[in-house]
């Protein structure tokens, strides 16, 4: 039964989705709820491998950046025509990411997880440097892709679908990798990688494979991304915050679990996204994620998901105990 | 190119690292004691730039003479910080948490500091910082042979306070196993909350260096604190020697793709020299191979 209530649940959050363009009609916040839906995707995805196998990558955005700049330099080379064509091409950012991450993969998967994070983050800063420097990235210029002439008015939309059907994607994903052998695998290598080692897993290709896959949907959101905003710079997609956020928003959310990344992407990125458009002071809004950040980390160090799973579980305990007790006393009388 | 400027390099090189290397030495300190990467390490090392650069500029208080105020101060901070957050983590996801945890703080320092300073730079000024003295034909830059000097002293306190000192056993038997270290009746605890402050410390000492040779703001952190986890990557992490190794060879290395090729490619030719060491010895130069955690 309860089985059913979740689906349930997910099948209204849908539907409820499906609608958000028709509520929402401001363009400014349109771009602010497909870069939401982008960013979850991403998050999700990124949650898929190192939320799974504990393996904490902090080199994503090396993945996005070269999924934007796909998307930028196919459509300008190949004369793509400019429009829903192009979206054609955000899958081939997936791609271009995900062809990318298995050299980045065999040499950062070769250490434990502590060092990994750290390679990752010096992989990661090779990839933007490299983007500043090479000619054909148009370096610190960046690439304008071709100009789409739609309305301003009903830009986002398109967008708003395709980022939406890349959530559902992600989700999808991820929902059938934990369920599958190889999501098993993956979390005992979180477990205890020795052991699992032992036990007869094939721990580097199924690291490397889950870090590849998971390379895919954030290549197709980087792609999407430079499609949605028809000019790309190195530094912004190439972005250590990038890195960091989607890393936070899974923590934030519930490190490991489904719905956990979702959730965190959902609050973070849509709050984040608000409090940049409408207060310009980036500084005080800093501080204010800073803060909020610490708060999460300290006083629900398992994520909102697992804190409001495990409040509900002692609520459920405590009304049992007192209907117990209720009944106990009713046999007395 | 030609000799004189592959000479001066490396001189450059050995001088500026040695400053890196005392920033990477708490670093890995911190992580070889507590299993706590601390990424706010890079914005440690610019609020040290920026206390200097304050009692300068509003006291006149010369940088290197001021540093008796810095050090203290950003010792008191890393007490505070561990006190507050850093000591409060635990379980097997400490580690990746402690980065989360470490980049919170360091996005509240680098929002603090915007709005206290701006984002304009700024550069810490002194007599000394523009001027150069020769030796053998060799230009000398006094700030470089100043921070050399400075990053010699204290790595040698470290160092001499570590192998020297009853309290610098208990570090180092803490470094080397924290329950066996416990079981002997050390206090971990008490150890890591003093690690982390002298790990803290130092950059005091190297953001005023690093301040005077280069112009800053709040987020020059992100720069500094990739370049200083690969250095400690390389050296092997927890290895203190292996710190101060790499620290001096990538910012000698890093001079000298500069002269010789390009000063675009230098900062690139640091990072492929970290991959490449790490397909040969993945545990970095001096870091243990048991280094595996469950």
């Amino acid at each position: 039964m309860l089985k059913k209530k979740v689906n349930l649940l997910w099948l209204v959050a849908f539907a409820i989705a499906l609608f958000v363009p028709n509520i929402i009609t401001n363009p400014a916040y349109r771009q602010i709820a497909v870069i939401t839906l982008i960013f979850t995707a991403c998050a999700t995805s990124w949650n898929m491998f190192s939320g799974y196998s504990g393996y904490v990558a902090l080199g994503s955005a090396a993945f996005y950046g070269t999924g934007a700049y796909t998307m930028a330099l196919v459509a300008l080379h190949l004369h793509v025509h400019a429009g829903g064509d192009m979206f054609w091409l955000v899958p081939v950012g997936g791609i271009a990411a995900m062809l990318v991450a298995i050299p980045v993969g065999l040499i950062a998967l070769r250490v434990r997880r502590h060092t990994f994070v750290v390679i990752t983050i010096a992989i990661f800063f090779v990839f933007q440097l490299a983007a500043i420097n090479f000619g054909f990235t148009g370096g610190t210029g960046g690439l304008t892709l071709p100009y789409i002439p739609w309305m301003i008015q009903n830009y986002h939309v398109p967008f708003y679908y395709v980022a939406l059907a890349m959530l559902v994607f992600a989700i999808a994903l991820s929902a059938s990798v934990r369920r599958s052998r190889f999501g098993l695998q993956l979390l005992a290598i979180r477990d205890d990688e020795d052991r699992a080692l032992g036990l007869g897993v094939k721990v580097f290709p199924v690291k490397l494979t889950g870090f590849a896959m998971s390379a895919f949907t954030i290549g197709m959101g980087g792609a999407l991304y430079a499609m949605m905003q028809g000019q790309i710079y190195p530094q912004f997609v190439f972005d250590p915050i990038f890195d960091i956020s989607i890393a936070l928003m899974a923590f934030f959310g519930g490190f490991g679990t489904l719905l956990g990344p979702i959730l965190g992407g959902l609050v973070l990125e849509s709050s984040q996204q608000y409090l940049t458009v409408s207060y310009s002071n980036g500084s005080l809004y800093l501080i204010l994620f800073g803060v909020l950040f610490l708060l999460v980390v300290l006083f629900m160090p398992q994520g909102i998901v697992v804190f409001i799973r495990d409040w509900w579980a002692k609520r459920q305990d405590r009304l049992a105990a007192a209907n117990e007790a209720v009944g106990v006393q009713g046999g007395h009388s | 190119m030609n000799s004189s400027a592959l000479i001066h390099a490396v001189i450059d090189g050995v001088l500026t690292g040695s400053v890196y290397a005392l920033m990477a030495t708490g670093l890995t300190l911190i992580f070889g004691v507590m299993d706590i990467i601390n990424v706010a390490q890079g914005i440690f090392v610019i609020l040290g730039a920026y206390l200097s650069y304050a009692l300068s500029v509003h006291w006149g208080i010369d940088s290197f003479v001021g540093l008796v105020i810095t050090i203290p101060t950003l010792f008191l901070v890393g007490i505070v910080v561990e006190r507050a957050f850093i000591g409060r983590l635990k379980g097997p996801e400490k580690t990746a948490m402690s980065i989360l945890v470490t980049y919170a703080i360091s996005l509240v320092i680098e929002g603090s500091l915007n709005m206290i300073f701006s984002v304009n730079y700024v550069q810490i000024s002194a007599s000394y910082v523009n001027k150069t003295f020769r030796i053998f034909g060799v230009y000398f830059a006094y700030i470089y042979v100043y921070g050399f000097i400075m990053a010699a002293i204290l790595l040698v306190a470290l160092y001499v306070m570590l192998y020297r000192t009853r309290f610098g056993a208990s570090i180092r038997a803490s470094l080397a196993d924290q329950t066996a270290a416990a079981l002997v009746g050390i206090d971990v605890k008490r150890v890591s909350t003093i690690c982390f402050g002298i790990g803290i410390a130092v950059t005091a000492a190297g953001g005023m260096v690093f301040g005077a040779t280069n112009a800053f703001n709040a987020s020059t952190s992100y720069d500094l604190i990739s370049r200083l986890l690969v250095i400690i990557v390389l050296g092997g992490m927890g290895s203190l020697g292996g710190a101060l190794l790499a620290g001096i060879l990538m910012v000698t290395l890093e001079d000298i793709v500069g002269v010789v090729w390009s000063p675009v490619w230098s900062i690139i030719a640091f990072y492929i020299v970290l991959v490449i060491v790490l397909s040969i010895r993945p545990q970095g130069l001096f870091g243990k191979q048991s280094a595996r955690v469950a």
